[in-house]
């Protein structure tokens, strides 16, 4: 049982001035990295199977907008969740095991990294559908707003997602039932191959949002700050009745869209200058200037992270593997427990 | 040059590529299908040979594209659609059923949709549930639909251009485990007629039918049944839809007895229509045991690497069943 310290909101309203929000943010970015660092490769050595999608270099989005979320508020994910599922506080040994195909892991080993969903920490599951959990986080807010529960729906998606009819409808029923959802659009510039710039005629995502009068939000999507400061606007509207947001937070994947990627579509130079924008170098950068945290904080920071990733691999892969012999269970439920 | 040997993509490459060297009309759309070459390296460098124009990358929008389709061959074009992975087809499901199957024989005959679907479909690459299914009983149950599972290269090659032929909507649906395997392909355009079953091998004892990869996994374990003393006729129906019985009834007529193979659920399963047929006609009469099926089991296709292979019919299991169906009175 491992997972991330719980995400601290900041007293003072900015990740960049607050000593233990800034290093909670901190120690949610650097354990997505590095725990896809650990997975891709333990992929490389054959040590996992089937594909997968890594976030490396989006893990701003993810943490700043599971900063301001109550413990109680939901999330839909996507293919490439290991981010979500992580800020939201999800146990990084059971998330490996799953990856590994491990009896222990969240499914049990019958979804593998697309699937992985954590009722407690409320993650209503990644999702191998591109635009799947759209729909789904609408109709989780619409049962909080029905049973008077004030908790709000995180919906993340791609930039690609925007493209099918279930964003289209899942914004429109989020807006006329004005719902405590926020459509959260990791835009990383490509779906798997297909850029923004061939797949859509509005310069921004974000642009869609007036289709169904809803608010639209673009931020850069590497400065964890900024998507916290839009995260807590589009709660705040959310909470109180004034229904969704799409927010979109401007990013970029440093690997390729699976493990089938040959890059043929976007240059070298595309990938370093977006290096270049490290949102965990420029949020260190910051918080080291702003004296909030020493080098030496820091790197004791990244060791603990690093350390506590190899614990899950060992405790994971010492799990027993998944059992066949149980497959024909939980293809129904026996029994309703709520 | 018919001993020329490429693999199953390739072959499906040939295909289009030929068929839109003879016909301007042919142009494919699908995700990904441009410079990254498609999802599964199928359309590979047709989009340098023949442009962006043809081979028309789109967003991920399953429904706006095979509407789309609909809608261009409607009107005299040729589309070829690939789809992702099948399982994204129920995105589309509105348009291939609802527009696509119907509307010929709801204007009486007026219009028809000359649209073909590509989609690779199958377990076996860890891909989990919602990227592993064998839908080819939605189709086969909508009249309208032809709907073809090639099970090598030669009639990944052959069946493509029939169904670019055809004047209907055909689904053609490609196992992932296919495409880098090899085998014979002519290299001039040919068409394997669709609706004719395919007789793979021949023996005595027992007859297995089987679709998609289960044709290879028969041909495996029947070159180890022989080893045994066992003779399995193996046959390929190639098409769901319509269905051709009469190779299967013959070699029933000959043998008595009948083992049939899919990946797909067993419930409600392509090969429970087999069986009826099977049921309903001559070859009843010559059935010396019970029809037996082998088939994945009903659940979604799991992740881990041991439970996708118990979920469907591997060889030793095709192997069992054919040495208990000997052993039936
Ligand atoms: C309905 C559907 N269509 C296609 C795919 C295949 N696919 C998986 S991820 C992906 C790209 C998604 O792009 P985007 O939404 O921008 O997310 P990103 O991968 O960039 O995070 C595609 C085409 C899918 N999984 N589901
Ligand atoms: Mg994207």
């Amino acid at each position: 049982m491992v997972s991330i310290t719980p995400l601290i909101s900041p007293e003072s309203g900015s990740l960049e001035l607050d000593r233990s929000a800034a290093l909670s943010a901190l120690e949610s970015m650097l354990t997505i990295r590095s725990f896809e660092e650990a997975v891709d490769g333990l992929f490389a050595r054959g040590l996992m199977h089937g594909t997968m999608h890594l976030s490396i270099g989006q893990e701003a989005s993810a943490t700043g907008i599971c900063v301001a979320l109550k413990t109680t508020d939901y999330i839909t994910s996507t293919h490439r969740g290991h981010g979500h599922c992580i800020a939201k506080g999800a146990d990084l040994t059971r998330m490996m095991a799953e990856l590994l195909a491990k009896q222990t892991g969240y499914c049990r080993g019958r979804g593998g990294s697309m699937h992985i969903a954590d009722t407690k920490t409320r993650n209503l599951g990644a999702n191998g559908i591109v635009a799947g959990g759209i729909p789904i986080a609408v109709g989780a807010a619409l049962a909080q707003k029905m049973r008077n529960e004030n908790n709000v729906v995180v919906s993340f998606f791609g930039d690609g997602a925007t493209n099918e009819g279930a964003f289209h409808e899942a914004l429109n029923l989020g807006a006329i039932w004005d719902l405590p959802v926020i459509f959260v659009c990791e835009n990383n510039k490509y779906g798997m191959s297909n850029s923004t710039e061939l797949s859509m005629r509005v310069d921004k995502v974000s642009d869609r949002a007036s289709a169904y009068g809803i608010a639209g939000v673009t931020v850069d999507g590497n400065d964890v700050n900024e998507v916290y400061q839009a995260a807590v606007a589009a709660v705040q509207r959310a909470r109180s009745g004034k229904g969704p947001t799409l927010i979109e937070c401007e990013t970029y994947r440093w690997k390729g869209h699976s493990k089938s990627d040959k890059n043929l579509y976007r240059t070298k130079e595309e990938i370093d200058q977006w290096k270049a924008k490290d949102p965990i170098i420029r949020f260190q950068e910051i918080i080291l200037q702003n004296q909030l945290v020493t080098q030496t904080d820091v790197d004791a920071l990244a060791n603990q992270v690093r350390e506590t990733i190899r614990e899950a691999i060992k405790d994971a892969s010492a799990a027993p593997d998944s059992d066949p012999a149980e497959l024909l269970s939980s293809v129904y439920r026996e029994v309703y427990n709520g | 040059m018919a001993n020329r040997v490429i693999t199953y993509s390739e072959a499906v490459r040939e295909a289009i590529a030929q068929a839109m060297e003879a016909d301007s009309n042919v142009f494919m759309l699908g995700e990904d299908i441009g410079i990254y070459g498609g999802a599964f390296g199928v359309s590979g460098d047709l989009y340098h040979r023949f442009g962006a124009e043809r081979i028309r990358d789109t967003p991920i929008s399953e429904l706006g594209i095979v509407g789309a389709a609909v809608g261009a061959a409607l009107v005299g074009m040729r589309p070829i659609v690939e789809i992702q992975f099948s399982d994204f087809t129920s995105q589309a499901m509105d348009q291939i059923v609802n527009q696509a199957a119907k509307i010929h024989f709801m204007l009486g005959g007026e219009l028809s949709v000359p649209m073909v679907l590509r989609a690779p479909s199958g377990s076996g690459t860890g891909a989990a549930a919602q990227h592993s299914q064998s839908l080819e009983t939605w189709f086969a149950h909508i009249p309208g639909l032809k709907v073809v599972l090639p099970s090598n290269p030669r009639d990944a090659k052959g069946l493509l251009l029939a169904a670019i032929d055809d004047p209907n909507p055909v689904i053609v649906l490609e196992h992932k485990l296919l495409y880098k395997t090899s085998g014979p392909v002519p290299e001039e355009p040919f068409r394997t007629p669709i609706g004719v079953a395919d007789l793979v091998r021949e023996g005595k004892d027992l007859v297995i039918v089987a679709t998609g990869v289960m044709v290879s996994r028969s041909i495996a374990a029947a070159d180890q049944l022989k080893e045994q003393g066992i003779k399995a006729t193996i046959i390929d129906p190639r098409t769901l839809s319509p269905l051709d019985m009469s190779l299967i009834n013959d070699a029933i007529a000959a043998s008595g007895r009948v083992m049939l193979v899919q990946e797909a659920p067993k419930h409600v399963g392509f090969m429970a229509e087999v069986a009826a047929r099977i049921a309903e006609g001559p070859a009843l009469y010559s059935l010396l045991a019970p029809v037996k099926r082998i088939c994945g089991m009903d659940i979604p296709i799991p992740y881990a690497p041991q439970l996708e292979k118990a979920a469907v019919p591997q060889i030793e299991d095709i192997i069992a069943g054919a040495v208990a169906l000997m052993r039936e009175p």
